[in-house]
Order: C-alpha cells, then structure tokens, then sequence
C-alpha cells in the first residue's frame, strides 16, 4: 500500500460520525463516546430486558429476535444486492436440525451443534448460490420456492428426523458448566446474537466490499467495469444471509428445544420476506421493525381474528396477506422510511468539512508513445446488422483520441467490444500490447482500462464520494472478515482519501456527501470520469462525457482531460460536441455506418469530404 | 416394474403433463406481458375444480360471490373514471356478473355437468382482471421481485378465501367423458384425451389469437416492449387485463379438465402452480414451445417417481430444475441490468 502523503481525515460511511479514526478530533472524540454510549445501553438493555418480562413477552421477543437475525440476511441479499430468496426458512431448518441431531443423538456439545449447522448452511448456500449466482432475480426468487420446497418435505420424510411428530428434549445451551435452561438467559443470548450480527453487517455494508455489494442491484456492468468480481460477490452475499438463517436455526433449536418440519416450511419462508418489505429492505434497521411488526401482528391476528369471526379459519393469514398488499401498493419501500420522514434529516458529512489538499496522486505508469490499445480489423455484428465493421486505430500512451460520427455509428459498440462487455465477431484486440478480445470487463479493468458508460451507471442513492470510491475497488484487498470486524478501516481511509482526491480533481470537491442520483446529468458524468480515474487507468475511455455539461463545466474537464494526456494516460472519447473535440483531440477517428471513414489531425478531418458528406448528407 | 405399467405411468404423466402446460402458458403470458410472475395462478385452478363441485352439488359456490362482490368495487371505481370506462365498466363488471349469478341461480339445482363447467369458467375466469385491477395495476412499474412478493401474498389471500368458501375437504369435478378405449392391454380413459385435445385446442386458439387479432397483436407488442407499445396507443391496463383475463380463463379450465381426475382441496393449487413454474422456467420463461416439452417432462417424472419413490416425488421434480438452471446459468450471460 502507497504511503499516506496526507493523514487520513474524516471516514465517510453510512453512519454518522461514530467511524471517525482521525482528523477532526473534537468531532471524533463525541461520536466515539456516542457509539460507546448507545453500546454500553444495548449491553444493558439486552441483559435487563429479559430479567424483568413477563413469560409471555420473552418467548415473542425471542422470536422477534431469531426473525431479525434471518430478515438481517434478507436485507443484504435482496434489500441491497437485488437478490429474493422464498427458501430462507429451509436454511433455518437445516441449521436447528442438524445442531439438533448433534446434540441430542451424539451428546454433542451445542458449540459444536453450531459449527455443523453453519458448515452445512453453509456448503449447502454455496452449492446452490453456485447455480444461481449467474441467474437474474426473479430466476434466484422461482427456484428458491423450488428448494424451499425440497427442504421442507425431504425435513418429513427422512427418518432419522421423525417427520411431523418432531425432537423434543433437544439439551439447552451450555458452554463448559454454564447451561442456559432458562428462556429469559436465550432471550439474552438471541438478542445478542441479533446485536452482534448486526453491527457485523453494518460494518460490512459501509466498506469496500459493501460498496461492491450495492453494484449488484442493478448495476453489475458497472460493478464489473470497476474491477468487481459480480459473480462471485452474488454468492457470498447469497451464503452469508444462509448463514444468518443458520445461527437463527441454531438458537431455535435450543430455544424451543422441539424442532418439527412446520416453522421451516415455504409459507415461514414467505413471512421472513415480508418482515423485510415490510421493515424495508434498503436498511438493516428494516429487519428488526419487520421482524417485530410481523411476528407481533400475526400473534395478535391469531388472538382476535378468530374471536370475531366466531369460526375457525385461515382468516388470519388472509387479513395478514391483504395487510401486505396494501402495504406493498403504498409504501413499496417499506415502513422504515416513512418512520425516517419525522426524523431530522442530518447530513453526517457536511460537518466533516471537504477543503481536503489534493493528494498527490500516482501517475499512470507508460512509457511514452507506447501503444496503449490497437484495433485490427474489428467487426461485431448484432445478428444481420453490422454495428462495426472491420475497424482499426490505435491510442497510444499521452494520447487523446476521438472517436466521432453520426448517431447508430457504431461508436458505443466499439467501446464496449474495447472494455470486454462484446466479444468481437472477427478482428483482434490488443490492450497494452496482450490480446485482449476475450477478456470480461472485471479483467480488462484490471489490466488498467477504465470506462465511463454514455446511459450514466451510479448507485443514485448513495454519495457521490462513496461512487467515485467504487473505483477504488481493486486498490483494496480487505475481505469480508476484515470488513465485518473492522480491521480495514486503514486501508478504508486510504481509498477514500484516493476517491476524495480524484473527486476533487474531477471538480466535484462541494458536492462530495450528496447523492449522486441528485446531481444533474452533466456532474453524474463527472461522477463517472472520477470512478474511472479511481482505477489509475493507463488507457481511459469517456463515451460522451461533455454532454450536459456548462461551458465553464467543459472547459474544466478539457484541462483535465489535457493534464492526464501530460501525465501519459491514454484517452479515447466519444463525443458529439465539435468544438470540445476539436480543441482537445490528438487524433480523430470518424465513424459511420460501422466503419471508419476518416482519421486524423482534427484540422484535416474537418474537411474531409468523406467526413462532410456522413455527416452534412452529401451536399458537397 | 412391467411395460404395462410403465405405459400407464406414462399416459398418467402426459396427463398431467398437459395440465402444467396449461398453467406454464398462462404463465408466460402474465410475465411477458406485465412482469408479473402470476403464483396465484394455481389458487385459481383449485377455484375452478372447487366451483365446479359446488354447482354440481346444487349450492351457489362462494367464488360466485366472491366476483360479485370484487365487481362491485370495480363497478364504482370505474363510475368515477369519464364516461368511456364506465360504460364498458357497467357492462364488464356490472351487467356481466347480474348475468352469470341470474343464470347460476336458475340452471346450479339442476347439477347439469356442462352448465356447471361452463358457469365456473365463467365466474373464475373474471378474477384475473379484478386481480390486476386492484392488485397489479396500481404498482405496475415495481420491480418484478415487489410484484412477486405481492403475488405471494395474494396467494395466501386466495387460499383464506378457498377455505372459507369451500371448506377443507377435497372435491371433484365431473369428466368430460365417461368413455375408455382398450389399446391392446393399455386403458385409455376419455378424459385423458379430453384434456390432451382441450390443450391442443388451446394452444392453437392461442396461436390464432396472437397471430390474427388485433388485441393479440397488442399483447405481443405489449410483452415485447412495453414502453414502446404505450407510445403507439396500446393501453397498458388494458393489455395487462386482457392477460390475467387469459391465465385464469386457462386456470379455470386446467382446474375444470384436472379436477374430474384428481379431487383438489382448496390449498392443492399451489404445487400444481409450482410445477407449471417448474416447466415455463424449463422455456426460460420466454420460449413456449421449450415450456410445452419442460411441462410434459415435469409430468412424466413426476408419475414416475411416485411409483418408485413417491415420498421424494416433489423432492425429485425440483431437484430437476438445477441441471437445467445450470445450462440456463451457463447460456446466459450475467443478469441483465435494469434499465
């Protein structure tokens, strides 16, 4: 890792203040002892609470408790990465029969119990995730019901299981002597559970990982364009909600100390998504509000429902389903934002100041006058028509080149057969001297391309800072554990003290804490040229990124654009604005109908006739 | 096990095959068209068979009461929405269901099966619209995976109301046929072939509709873009009606055809549903042809394993869906990206 040349200021993440390592020490010292206050409470709480209950209330709570701990898993698999799962309740079950069996038939202590639940969650997550990880959402969501299903009869039918009749008697919590029999002492120990996961998974979620994690909903192009690695991030973050289901499973067992096929069945399943939309899936506070609102709900309809309608009936999950309904038409994001709405709104950054010195940032590393990228007769067809036909340039280190022509050109093709998104049809690439033309984009990023995208791809809802971070991605190598117990936060400063540079570079230095989604089109654009800029490309390719911009706006990317040629940094944009291309370009390459026209010098591109012609429509 | 059997199990499995075909087709047509993946599909099947009991027990069935009811709330709405909507609301969902529950009234003490069958076609088949009415259409533009959720819900809505309706027994409906052909030492029941050519029927009707008509056209455009066929005029309530208004006119019949062979509880729609999924994930939920062969393979396993191994039946039937999500994953790309 680079040294530092400045310390590490403020640390931005999703939660006010308490992540601050350094920088503003007044600030950082108060919400320190915040964190630790609101932890010291939720210790108190947590013990205190089940002591003085009534029973009644301890036995909902922990089940409040152990839905929270799987809703927790749905949040990040479909609230933030866009992924459903209707089979969370089979991992549950695998969990608290798997502990069940240990213990019960093997005399086994629950820490082990534990351990095998989660090993063959676990295993069992990967497998499927395996499968699924590749497919879109609605796919994962089908073939979840599928294994929901599978699990829950194959939890009837093997023998050593004993069916519907269940296992009693499962042997309480114990650790060495200490044995846990009593409920109020689960309810602590769920409840801690519950605590402990989730500031796990809010850590996780304001890190890099996490960032990567949120590109997964909706915008895996870009999350690969930046270095991710989508594919397998989707199963992760597919493996640990099962994991979550797993130590929920595990504290049922021994909870309830019965375990029978019923609480794992598709329509539990079910109920754990509705927790989450009900909650609100795009926070992890969403869990534990769902989780309560649910189980308490369905508790109370189970009371009255039936006293009212004077019959026996399946009228409670009818008026509970109809509840749902109406709740999905008018809060489709849940309750939790509208809770939020009362809420002062504070911005947890702005106190955070952003006159932060430009860091002194590395320079691409290429030899002068080294090619960067050379097309050889490239051609790509979309089944008939040809998008691009034999087309060959080059870009060259301290470069900038000009990709122009009419629209339907072929000029995105081209870049997304260049940044590895199209395989071309015939014709090699070679990307800094190495063929290049079956590479994914993740690889082609990390060779050191980078790209904007001309239909701007950010994550609307978080900052712009946070945005431009993700091109930070591949400068990091903190995992998962690291991020969870927050043994990153040194390399976490650092990419963000890269991401706050180029940011401020990119002249987005007042803007940094605002939701990228909020910016107009032509700052978005910016937004995406800073990411790019994260990922120290050697080669940069910008598919229009003056468009939308105001004159001053494009006259400070010009000098921006000119200042990384000089630092050796190859570029090659697309762009419709003649006069920003024409002050700015090395070399044009004119496109039209797929094929190149024309290339060269600005000054004798403009009066090719070829030129004119494509684009006046052949008035000379 | 014998040859003989095994051509038993068979024509068994292509039975039900045939049914999941049905429901994989209304499926598809839902999901292509509005993005729902319409789950309540085979509550709706299981309120076909049930309807059809009930009529034929010489009671009005609560589903009848059920469209009245739900018409009603549309009535009014539609009263509040220019003239134009309400004239073709009062004649839809005002006018329509006086009819149905007159001639329900009149004809059910008489338990003559074709009327019964008829009348259940036409007080289930209804309910898609409604549904789309008051469940779908207001959050139309959500993500498939919120529609999905809310399908699951309303499937738990439809069972509450199977329940209360119908009562926890099972019932079944009358055949079509009461005629058996011998083929050499093999028994051909009528209603099997019944069904096979009611499919048959459908899927060419279905052909004609999409190819030849001007509202079958509109689906397609509809399901092919949906964006695109707002802008040249083609309603997207409208589009979104007419497809719910098919899968469940199908559900009603698969209900109607499937119920003479096997009596349905009110909460047996479900797996059924799941297994048409199980084909028209099989055609990716795009092909219908490759749904036909998935639905027909989905039937013949699962008969299959019931005889071998009829506790893991369901286990071996879902299991199938990961060779072919395999091949699916393999096919395809990474998930698209909204757009």
């Amino acid at each position: 890792m680079t040294p530092l040349s400045s310390p590490p200021r403020v640390i931005s993440g999703s939660a006010p203040g308490r992540l601050c390592v350094d920088g503003r020490v007044k600030h950082g010292h108060e919400a320190i002892l915040r964190g630790w206050a609101i932890r010291f409470a939720a210790v108190i709480a947590i013990i205190l609470i089940p002591a003085v209950l009534p029973t009644f209330y301890v036995t909902l709570l922990g089940y409040v408790g152990m839905a929270t701990l799987v809703a927790l898993g749905l949040v990040l698999l479909t609230g933030i990465s866009g992924q459903t799962s209707f089979g969370q309740a089979s991992f549950v079950g695998l969990a608290a029969y798997a502990t069940t069996v240990l213990t019960k038939s093997y005399d086994a202590p629950p820490i082990a119990g534990l351990a095998a639940g989660l090993l063959l969650t676990g295993a069992i997550a990967w497998l499927l995730g395996l499968v699924t990880a590749r497919l879109s959402g609605h796919f994962l969501a089908l073939v979840s019901v599928a294994w929901g299903i599978s699990f829950f009869s194959l939890f009837g039918t093997i023998p050593q299981l004993h069916g519907f009749n269940g296992i009693g008697n499962i042997p309480p919590l114990r650790l060495g002597r200490f044995s846990a029999a009593s409920l109020r002492v689960n309810l602590a120990i769920i409840w801690a559970a519950v605590a402990l996961i989730m500031a796990m998974s809010a850590n996780l979620l304001d890190s890099r990982i996490g960032r990567a994690i949120r590109t997964l909903n909706g915008a895996r192009l870009m999350g690969a364009s930046v270095g991710i690695d989508t594919v397998r991030l989707s199963r992760t973050v597919f493996v640990i909600a099962a994991l979550n289901a797993a130590v929920a499973g595990f504290l049922f067992a021994h909870f309830e100390r019965f375990v029978s096929p019923t609480p794992f069945s598709l329509g539990a399943s079910i109920d754990y998504l509705f927790m989450v939309i009900i909650g609100g899936a795009g926070s992890l506070w969403g869990a534990p509000i769902g989780a309560a609102l649910v189980v308490m709900l369905r508790d109370q309809f189970n009371d009255w429902i039936p006293r009212i309608t004077g019959q026996a009936g399946d009228f409670e999950s009818l008026v509970f389903a109809l509840v749902v309904i109406v709740l999905l038409q008018r809060a489709p994001d849940g309750l939790l934002p509208l809770l939020m709405r009362f809420k002062r709104r504070t911005s947890p950054h702005a106190a955070a100041g952003d006159d932060a010195q430009t860091e002194q940032l590395p320079v691409p590393v290429t030899v002068p006058g080294e090619e960067l990228l050379a097309l050889q007769g490239v051609s790509r067809n979309f089944g008939g028509l040809a998008a691009n036909r034999d087309v060959s340039f080059t870009v060259h280190a301290s470069e900038i080149v000009a990709l122009i022509g009419p629209n339907g050109a072929g000029k995105t093709t081209l870049f997304n057969v260049v940044s590895g998104v199209l395989p071309p049809n015939s014709g090699s690439v070679r990307l800094f001297g190495v063929p290049a033309a079956r590479l994914s984009p993740r690889r082609v990023a990390s060779r050191g391309l980078a790209r904007t995208f001309q239909h701007v791809k950010l994550l609307p809802d978080r900052s712009v800072l946070e945005n431009v971070a993700l091109g930070a991605h591949l400068l990091g190598r903190a995992g998962l554990l690291r991020a969870m117990l927050r043994l990153d936060r040194a390399e976490e400063a650092h990419l963000l003290s890269e991401a706050r540079a180029q940011a401020v570079r990119a002249g987005l230095g007042n803007m940094l804490h605002v939701p990228a989604g909020d910016l107009p089109l032509g700052q978005q654009r910016v937004v995406e040229i800073a990411r790019a800029l994260c990922l120290r490309p050697r080669l940069l390719l910008l598919d229009e990124p003056a468009a939308g911009l105001r004159l001053p706006e494009k006259r400070r990317l010009a000098s921006l654009l000119r200042q990384l040629r000089a630092e050796g940094m190859g570029v090659l944009l697309v762009e419709h604005d003649m006069d920003f291309v024409m002050q700015l370009a090395d070399r044009v390459v004119v496109m039209d109908f797929g094929q190149k026209i024309a290339e060269g010098p600005p000054e004798r591109v403009q009066t090719d006739p070829s030129v004119v012609e494509a684009y006046l429509g052949g008035l000379t | 096990m014998n040859w003989f059997i095994f051509l038993a199990l068979l024509q068994d499995g292509i039975t039900t095959g045939a049914i999941y075909l049905l429901l994989a087709i209304g499926l598809l047509i839902v999901f292509s068209v509005t993005r729902v993946i319409f789950v309540p599909q085979g509550d709706l099947l299981a309120f076909g068979t049930l309807t059809v009991a009930a009529l034929q027990g010489g009671h009005l069935p609560g589903t009848l009461w059920l469209l009245d009811g739900v018409s009603a709330l549309a009535l009014i709405a539609a009263l509040f929405q220019g003239r134009r909507a309400a004239m073709r609301g009062v004649l839809a969902w005002g006018i329509y269901p006086a009819v149905v529950t007159a001639i329900a009234s009149a004809l059910a003490p008489r338990e003559i099966p074709a009327i019964s069958i008829i009348l259940a076609l036409a007080i289930v088949t209804p309910m898609g619209p409604l549904i789309w009415r008051f469940a779908f259409r207001p959050i139309a533009n959500a993500s498939v995976l919120a529609l999905l959720i809310l399908a699951m819900a309303l499937h738990f809505v439809l069972i509450g109301l199977g329940l209360v309706f119908f009562g926890p027994e099972e019932a079944g409906a009358p055949p079509i046929t009461n005629a058996n052909f011998d083929l050499g030492s093999l028994n051909v029941s009528g209603q099997t072939l019944a069904i096979l050519a009611c499919c048959v029927v459908l899927v060419l009707g279905l052909r004609w509709f999409f190819g030849a008509t001007i509202h079958g056209k509109a689906l397609r455009a509809a399901a092919s873009d949906r964006l695109g066929a707002r802008l040249v005029g083609i309603d997207a309530g409208a589009t979104g009606a007419l497809a719910f208004g098919l899968a469940s006119f199908i559900a009603a019949l698969a209900g109607v055809l499937i119920g003479a062979v096997t009596p349905l509880s009110y909460d047996a729609g479900f797996d059924i549903g799941l297994k048409g999924f199980v084909a028209a994930i099989m055609g990716g939920l795009v092909s219908y042809p490759m749904a036909a062969a998935g639905a027909i393979l989905v039937g013949v396993l699962e008969s299959l394993s019931s005889f071998w191994a009829s506790a893991y039946r369901d286990v071996i039937v879902f299991t199938l869906l990961v060779p072919i999500l395999v091949w699916l994953s393999l096919r395809s790309g990474s998930p698209e990206d909204r757009a």
